[in-house]
């Protein structure tokens, strides 16, 4: 097959200040192709992209669109080329329908009736009678034709905003034509990730789209959503489309695509053919340089119980149950990994444990290893009262610069926020934390201008290294970190699992709940899957497979709702 | 085929316009050109009051306006102590706020608090004056202001805390209720019908440790010390930054977030205590009425803001500020434009308006299209 440039970038160049996000990037995209972009986070992957939807605009360098130099100055302008991006975030009205949200903003075709009444006279006059009695005729037929134009487009607006039926009906022909599995009237308050992510899809579809852009789409998705996804995906690269499919997981990147697009730091590296490359090559174009992706697993070792959770349940603000009935024991010297898809009562588990979520039911109980495993009670205590009874917890939440940190203070005060009520007298005490951010500065290569820089400056990765060295230098028993490494780029990633695996040769009983199955299959040694708010299953990390995981990710749902949405979960 | 059409049709549309300008956020800027951007924000400010001055004039005394500001506000030495007393009041509002909206509650009630205080200073000269020796009547009025500013500003603060109201509301109408008790305070005690009050004979501490006028200011100092002291090297000062950057930060590492607005708001209404005595026992002629504060609880907001909540740059901030106000209020003397100090406000006004302005292109640089032939 011939192969037509659907999409050119010639030279971009795009500039935050100081930071160079793009620079002199050259992009092609074939019709009927699915390109992966690949990069590390902030490698401006999704800078280009907004460049491309008018988001942002270029500072340098030529956009063609199927050959035309063109300038994209709003997303409207993106949307008369024909190109769709479909966002990380989603952008949805929650209380509308999956039809109402796809055709909303929609404008109805111009109707002039100054223009449609040039074209009835002009008809008209070609069959001019000669006779007088038949012009009258004539000349009162034609006043009728032109007095109803005003009517006639009154009667195609009304039918465009209020019978909405044969617009409905287009879409449902996209839906069967690439085998979306969507109900129209179902509304997005209703609807999981999944589903959201396909109204998204068929909007852009639907207002004609020829090249889609998709921002990491498989970031939220189980592996079972993520094969569904892949096959429509394929459908419209075979109809035609030209598809951009924005991650940084390799096996998606070989899975899925016919070429794959590599930046790194703002710089286009390479494009290659995805069947001439291997996930090898890729991560080395992606780093830059040659990196040892395996993760060191050692045999847990003096195992002992040391915190139990017993028929747990929460509920959230609408007096849902977040959690229910959760039981599970994270022992000694072992990484309990936490699975499950994003919502599922992972925050709440981890807060409820940290005594910042009120609890409706059950027990927590924690083993003190310096007391003899003396019990203790952890339900229903406030942060300082579980600190004040010497259990030394440890939690990286999943919210950094929200929770865990705060951006506009700087490395030492960050380090105060565990440490300042130790200062004398009335005063804090700035002496010790600084000793502890210059140390962690050191011992995990923070790269920072100095430990009186704001957080909020530091790159994600760095980010993290503080907040996960300023939790670890508690000497903790008992470590929660959440989401850990998202968001941060693959040697950041790997600096964090060195120091989980760490903390468990310590003989820290670490809880890590990760989105990434293949992670949380190489680094944990039990795995707990939560399915809303149960507890679906607990299974070794050695062995394990990610289908099986992925199932019981939705499996709870299935049975729950048995009957109504059979179909959502096949 | 089609496709391609429409694809062209759209590129027609929007063919080789670059918009004129775009704005590009700046992430670091030079100090110098902070400054300068500032600088130049208040010079075209002093400017456009030049043009305004002028016209109002009949196009004469631009110049004079100028002359006018300086010898106005510097001019003479009694000149520059009333302009060292305002300096004092607004600076004490200014601190006052300051802890509070560090914390991220916006109250803008310190117009009531102060009023308030002010007017629990005079019951006390009103009942007791004469009665008591002099000093226990001075001490009795500071007790009295600063229990009356806490108590103004912990009402809403425990209605935050408990049931999260909104506090900008909240504060807000506390300030017509103290406004009202003063009103209807004066109607009771002016016995001549004239619903004002005229000065009081006792209660003014002025002309204290042989200070003329200026005693204020050397509390006012102090004051600026302790604030300064207490939120950069007391746990309070840390535990209330952290609630105001983020609750959940501060939740998460245990901190008592009900009880840090609380304190917080009783510190601050006791500031604006020691303002409102200052307000009456600070000056030669104690009195009150409606209007004592004048919008000082407001434009010290403004104040504490633009110092980004360092009590340093208040000083000069607030200094900057009455010097307006005072050279503004002699130029409106001389020149004859009314004596309701309307024209103060408009000086005033465009300070703090080209001020605020120019924010922006400390935060946004301004990128022009290139010339065409790229």
């Amino acid at each position: 097959m011939e192969k037509t440039v659907a999409l050119e970038l010639k030279n971009i160049t795009k500039t935050f200040g100081e930071v160079v996000a793009n620079k002199n990037v050259n992009l092609e995209l074939y019709r009927g192709e699915i390109l992966s972009l690949l990069g590390e986070n902030g490698s401006g992957k999704t800078t280009l992209m907004n460049m491309i939807c008018g988001i942002y605009f270029p500072d340098e360098g030529e956009i063609f669109v199927g050959g035309e130099e063109v300038v994209i100055r709003s997303p409207k302008d993106a949307f008369a080329l024909k190109i769709g991006m479909i966002h990380q975030h989603f952008k949805l009205v929650d209380i509308f329908t999956a039809a109402d949200n796809i055709i909303l903003g929609e404008h109805m075709p111009p109707y002039s009736v100054k223009e449609e009444g040039e074209k009835v006279i002009a008809a008209s006059n070609g069959v001019k009678p000669v006779k007088p009695g038949e012009k009258i005729l004539w000349g009162l037929k034609l006043g009728l034709k032109l007095s109803a134009l005003p009517f006639i487009k009154l009667g195609k607006k009304l039918k465009f905003d209020y019978l909405a039926k044969s617009r409905i009906s287009r879409i449902a022909d996209i839906s069967s034509k690439y085998g979306f599995d969507i109900d129209l009237k179902k509304k997005i308050y209703d609807m999981s990730v999944s589903e959201k992510q396909t109204v998204e899809i068929i909007k852009v579809l639907y207002r004609g789209a020829e090249i889609l852009i998709l921002d990491e789409p498989t970031a939220v998705l189980t592996p079972q959503e993520i094969d569904k996804l892949f096959a429509i995906l394929r459908r419209m690269r075979d109809d035609g489309k030209s598809i951009i499919i924005i991650t940084h997981k390799l096996n998606e990147v070989m899975a899925i695509s016919d070429r794959v697009a590599v930046l790194r730091k703002g710089e286009h590296i390479a494009t290659v053919n995805t069947s001439e490359t291997d996930e090898k090559a890729l991560t080395e174009m992606m780093v830059g340089k040659k990196i040892e992706l395996n993760i060191e697993r050692a045999e847990p070792e003096n195992v002992k119980d040391r915190l139990v959770v017993k028929n747990l349940t929460v509920l959230n603000r609408d007096g849902m149950k977040a959690l229910d009935d959760v039981s599970f024991t994270a022992r000694s010297g072992e990484i309990l990994g936490i699975a499950g898809i994003a919502g599922s009562g992972q925050r709440e588990l981890l807060e409820a444990i940290a005594g910042l979520q009120k609890t409706a039911g059950g027990d927590i109980l924690y083993f003190d290893p310096n007391k003899g495993e003396a019990e203790v009670d952890l339900m229903q205590k406030s942060p300082v009262e579980i600190r004040d009874l010497g259990v030394r917890l440890s939690f990286v939440p999943e919210d950094r610069l929200g929770m865990g940190l705060v951006g506009n203070m700087d490395l030492v005060d960050n380090m105060m926020l565990r440490s300042y009520t130790k200062g004398r007298f009335v005063f804090v005490d700035r002496k010790n934390p600084k000793e502890l951010a210059e140390h962690i500065v050191h011992d995990l290569e923070v790269v920072t201008p100095g430990v009186r820089t704001p957080v909020r400056k530091l790159s994600g990765g760095n980010v993290q290294k503080v907040l996960v060295g300023r939790e670890i230098a508690a000497a903790p028993t008992v470590l929660m970190a959440a989401y850990p490494v998202r968001g941060l780029d693959i040697n950041s990633s790997y600096t964090i699992y060195h120091l989980l695996n760490q903390q468990k040769e310590k003989g820290v009983a670490v809880i890590y709940v990760g989105e990434d199955l293949d992670v949380l299959i190489d680094l944990c040694d039990r795995i707990l899957v939560l399915c809303a708010g149960k507890v679906s299953g607990i299974v070794e990390g050695r062995g394990a497979k990610k289908e099986d995981i992925g199932l019981l990710m939705t499996k709870l749902s299935a049975k729950e709702t048995d009957g109504e949405t059979k179909e959502a979960t096949l | 085929m089609t496709v391609k059409n429409n694809a062209v049709a759209g590129a027609v549309k929007t063919s080789h316009k670059e918009p004129l300008f775009h704005l590009v956020k700046r992430t670091d800027i030079a100090t110098w050109k902070k400054w300068l951007i500032r600088v130049v924000a208040v010079v075209i400010a002093l400017l456009i009051a030049g043009i305004v001055c002028a016209a109002l004039t009949g196009g004469k005394n631009f110049v004079k306006f100028y002359s006018e500001l300086f010898s106005g506000s510097l001019g003479t030495v009694w000149r520059l102590q009333v302009m060292l007393q305002a300096w004092a009041i607004l600076m004490c509002i200014s601190l006052a706020v300051t802890p509070a909206f560090k914390m991220r509650f916006w109250n803008i009630g310190a117009e009531g608090q102060t009023l308030i205080s002010a007017l629990a200073a005079v019951v006390c000269i009103i009942y007791f004056g004469g009665k008591i020796p002099e000093p226990a009547l001075i001490m009795t009025m500071l007790a009295f202001s600063v229990v009356a500013g806490a108590i103004w500003a912990v009402i809403p603060a425990i209605f935050k805390a408990f049931w999260g109201t909104n506090e900008t509301l909240f504060t807000l109408m506390m300030n017509y209720v103290a406004t009202q008790l003063v009103l209807y305070a004066v109607n009771i005690w002016a016995k001549d019908g004239s619903g004002t009050l005229g000065v009081l004979s006792h209660g003014s501490f002025d002309k204290l440790f042989g200070m003329e006028y200026i005693q204020n200011v050397v509390f006012v100092t102090l004051l600026t010390v302790i604030v300064f002291v207490y939120l950069k090297f007391f746990k309070h000062g840390y535990e209330l930054e952290v609630v105001g950057e983020s609750v959940n930060t501060a939740k998460y590492i245990g901190i008592n977030v009900k009880k840090v607005i609380i304190r917080t708001m009783v510190f601050s209404g006791v500031m604006c205590g020691l303002a409102g005595f200052l307000l009456v026992g600070g000056s030669p002629s104690p009195t009150v009425n409606a209007n004592l504060v004048g919008g000082r609880g407001f434009t010290a907001i403004l104040v504490s803001w633009l110092s980004k909540f360092s009590p340093i740059a208040m000083i000069f901030v607030t200094l900057l500020v009455v010097f307006l106000e005072r050279g503004a209020t002699q130029a409106a003397n001389t020149m004859r434009l009314g004596d309701s100090g309307a024209f103060v406000d408009i000086v005033v006004g465009l300070f703090f308006l080209l001020i605020i302005a120019c924010e922006f292109f400390l935060n946004y640089k301004i990128k022009f299209r290139k010339k065409e032939g790229k």
